[in-house]
């Protein structure tokens, strides 16, 4: 029989209590299961009453993001056997309201991904029978780092700035707009630049970088805001010296 | 009037967490990140020090020898001496974060991060051995 690990859960039942208290649980940790298992456990044979979001069990759906240990993580990619031998400690991804146990809120990203506009943008949509936008391997490799992000939010649970400030805009939003700023088919930039340019937009941002050391897909969410700062000022210095044919 | 009720940003029954005052001593990180934030009033009062400094310079040779008779005093020496270890602190920490800010591209290829942080540290080099030729050899 594989070695047991106490898991310390946060139940949140707000029909029952005013604020978060922890739960333990033995679970087993064999080398291959991750946190996530260590929770289907629990809902299956320990406490069905246990409320966690999950889906795809491979690190592409972005649902199963919480907090191990202090740490923002993806707990369908952590493994159990890493934290041995416990205990360890669960909790709902910091800065979202939590609606109960590890279910955080996450209108208030859903909203701000929307004001980027991350998907392409033209001005004018050339027919089908025209073909396809054709793009080049070195002009993918542009945005193709960007284009890894899967929502889940972690770079949000570890940017101080967000938690004190909820609202900036975000890590996550900021690289996505970054993706789409640097595709070649794209045509939305001066859209998204109203949104990105204002103070709750990449100026909120005080490069912590903490966003990036928490990505589970290696996006670079800090790199993608501060290039986009750098596009901005230079825009900005450039309308000052070139009024007329700046853009 | 009154349709199906939708969640808003606000829930009475949504919990949501206090974000402590000492937030930046929960990770190390945030702690190098409050202390590169700090750092910048040291290296604004380098640059008022620097000003003071060309000001008694300009006022002649006595108000220069009073200057650095005032520099001397324990107390502004020691602040001296802090502002010394914030703007070394303030230099590397941007030096090491500046290859995430910058893409730059040579015959379309990528500069790899590593090269950037050189130079940095190269450029950096170079001009403190200007500054301190420029220093011993006019002390010469």
């Amino acid at each position: 029989m594989a070695e047991q690990i106490t898991m310390q859960v946060a139940r949140y039942r707000p029909e029952q209590e005013e604020a978060p208290t922890f739960q333990e649980y033995e679970v087993p940790c064999p080398k291959d299961w991750v946190i996530l298992d260590g929770l289907n456990y629990v809902k299956d044979r320990l406490d069905g009453t246990l409320s966690y979001r999950w889906s795809c069990r491979m690190g592409i759906c972005g649902s199963c993001g919480m907090t191990v240990n202090g740490e923002p993580k993806l707990t369908c990619a952590t493994f159990l056997a890493d934290y041995a031998p416990g205990p360890l400690r669960v909790e709902p991804l910091r800065n979202f309201p939590v609606i109960r146990d590890l279910v955080v809120e996450i209108g208030d990203f859903m909203r701000k991904l929307v004001r980027v506009k991350p998907w392409i943008v033209r001005d004018d949509e050339k027919p089908v029978s025209e073909g396809e936008y054709l793009q080049t391997p070195q002009e993918l490799d542009e945005y193709k780092q960007f284009s890894m992000c899967i929502n889940c939010m972690l770079c949000y649970a570890a940017c101080p700035i967000y938690g004190l400030d909820q609202a900036f805009i975000g890590p996550a939003a900021i690289a996505l707009a970054q993706r789409y700023n640097l595709d070649t088919r794209d045509e939305g930039a001066a859209e998204r630049h109203e949104v990105l340019s204002q103070h709750e937009g990449i100026w909120g941002c005080t490069f912590v970088g903490e966003c990036t050391e928490v990505c589970p897909k290696n996006v670079d969410p800090a790199g993608a805001i501060q290039r986009y700062k750098l596009t901005a000022a230079m825009d900005s210095l450039r309308a000052l010296v070139m009024p007329r044919g700046s853009r | 009037m009154s349709g199906p009720r939708i969640a808003g940003a606000r829930h009475p029954r949504w919990f949501r967490p206090h974000v402590s005052t000492y937030w930046w001593l929960r990770r190390r990180s945030y702690f190098a990140f409050i202390m590169r934030e700090l750092s910048s009033i040291f290296v604004a009062w380098g640059v008022i020090y620097l000003l003071l400094l060309v000001r008694a310079v300009s006022h002649g040779a006595s108000r220069y020898q009073e200057f650095l008779a005032w520099s001397v005093r324990p107390v502004v020496l020691a602040i001296n001496l802090v502002t010394l270890g914030f703007v070394v602190y303030h230099a590397i920490t941007w030096f090491n974060l500046s290859p995430q800010a910058m893409v730059v591209r040579l015959r379309g290829k990528r500069v790899p991060p590593l090269w950037i942080l050189a130079s940095n540290y190269l450029a950096c080099a170079v001009i403190s051995a200007f500054v301190l030729w420029l220093v011993l050899a006019g002390g010469g």
